[in-house]
């Protein structure tokens, strides 16, 4: 699907950013056009907080050294904090993936972010991901537990079983989210692969 | 007679890619229908009902609805075959995405083929059960070569039409098929291949697997014979497959120990 060529000539101001939001996803040409116009017609301190936020996103915002997560102080926030257990380590594919963890409050451990999945039909491969960097991470014998959270699609289990196989001979133990039904589904459109997944994984109730 | 508005197929889904939020768009290959694209809303969804009936290498009728757009919408979808062993195997996935892969790269839209849509549901099946993966998979190339019109010489010098001498010919990706070692000289390109090598292939192409399943083959004429092949299907797709670098990364750290191959 193209998109249109908006109807503001790219030369000028409007045209300029108006093309320029038309790039960011889910954004089309129509909205764009009424984004930039709503800027215009809003107080100048307004566009120019806009502007300061867009810049300083991209001076501030760096990857911690240990987690890979983004953060603005480099370790972040969660890999500083001491009252962390720094033993148990969650892998994520994204840092959208840890607010989303984070929000339950019932992990305390720290984090990796490979910042990607395997995905060999795409062309990205084990080196294309934050895997040298866990590996690194790993080797100073203070991690006992590696907690695989990547998603559970096609190319996360991929990315998992993979982590799985170099990580276990390192003596780390490898667990697994627990893969089953999601809360407020019915059972009858389980598909076989998540409802085998959730009698393997089932609890005493 | 116009296409109807709604309509059912089996599939086997060979590709997907994001769309905005939450869609997706997925690619199937399907008996009657050859490779057709459709829209999955919310697919990614943790509450989507056709998530797990619409993942990559998995075997399911699929229901369609034709909208004023140009991709039908998906409007239901039920497994048929998981190939559940493939998908808990990091080597078996592996070998499943290189598969479908190639079906995608050498296939058109909308072009019925029944025999590669077979040929792909036995090679899923059989990697689930056939111990020398490898060799499905050296199955699966020759034959998919042949359903897309490829299908390499073997049984004589495709320059002078000579029956082949029982020795080391040599295979040009660009003629398509073997050569005496006299016309061989005259190629710019072109794969020593070993007499071992040549009768494996042959077998190959045959329509009997358990045939040639019970040939003992080594690491390094299965090496061979890899390697010749995936010369040939980069010529003719003059760009590499992607998923095959990743097969060759697995099989140099040999990952897949739990399995062997």
């Amino acid at each position: 699907m193209s998109k249109e060529e908006p109807a503001v000539p790219a030369t000028d101001a409007i045209g300029k950013l108006v093309q320029e939001f038309s790039k960011l996803p889910g954004i089309g040409p129509k909205s764009a056009q009424r984004i930039t116009f709503h800027l215009l017609r809003s107080p100048e301190e307004k566009a120019k907080e806009l502007a300061e936020a867009l810049t300083s996103l991209k001076q501030r915002v760096n990857l911690c050294s240990i987690c890979c997560n983004v953060t603005e102080s480099d370790p972040c926030p969660i890999c500083r904090n001491s009252q962390r257990d720094a033993a148990t380590v969650c892998i994520v594919e994204q840092p959208q993936d840890i607010l989303a963890i984070e929000h339950t409050g019932a992990y305390k451990g720290l984090y990796h972010v490979l910042h990607g999945a395997i995905s060999p039909t795409e062309g990205v491969g084990a080196d294309d991901i934050r895997t040298r960097e866990l590996l690194a991470r790993l080797d100073n014998n203070s991690v006992n537990e590696v907690i695989l959270a990547t998603n559970t699609n096609m190319e996360g289990e991929q990315t998992a079983m993979y982590l799985s196989r170099i990580i276990t001979p390192l003596g780390i133990k490898v667990t697994r989210l627990a893969r089953g039904l999601p809360f407020g589904t019915e059972l009858e459109y389980a598909d076989d692969m998540t409802l085998t997944r959730a009698l393997e994984g089932r609890q005493e109730f | 007679m116009p296409d109807p508005r709604e309509y059912q197929t089996e599939a086997i889904v060979i590709k997907k890619t994001k769309l905005g939020e939450a869609d997706s768009i997925l690619t199937f290959f399907t008996p009657r229908l050859g490779k057709i694209q459709g829209f999955a809303k919310s697919l990614r969804k943790p509450k989507s009902k056709m998530a797990g009936h619409l993942e990559l290498l998995t075997h399911s009728t699929v229901s369609f609805s034709r909208g004023r757009g140009n991709i039908p919408t998906i409007t239901g979808a039920q497994t048929i075959n998981s190939f559940m062993p493939l998908k808990n195997d990091l080597w078996l996935t592996s070998c499943g995405l290189y598969t479908i892969e190639l079906v995608h790269q050498f296939t058109a839209e909308h072009q019925e083929n029944y025999g590669i849509f077979e040929l792909l549901a036995d090679t899923l099946a059989g990697l689930c059960e056939v111990e020398n993966k490898e060799l499905v998979l050296r199955y699966f190339e020759m034959h998919l070569l042949e359903s897309a019109g490829y299908r390499p010489q073997l049984r004589q010098c495709i320059t002078c039409h000579r029956a082949l001498d029982p020795a080391t010919n040599y295979f040009s990706p660009a003629a398509g098929g073997l050569l005496c070692p006299d016309c061989n000289l005259n190629q710019p390109f072109s794969y020593p291949l070993s007499l071992n090598a040549q009768k494996v292939l042959r077998l190959l192409q045959g329509e009997d697997f358990t045939a040639t399943a019970r040939v003992k083959i080594d690491a390094d004429l299965e090496r061979e014979m890899e390697n010749v092949i995936s010369g040939y299907l980069k010529y003719l797709l003059e760009k590499e497959v992607k998923s095959a670098a990743w097969l060759d990364t697995l099989r140099e750290q040999r990952l897949q120990f739990k399995r062997p191959i």
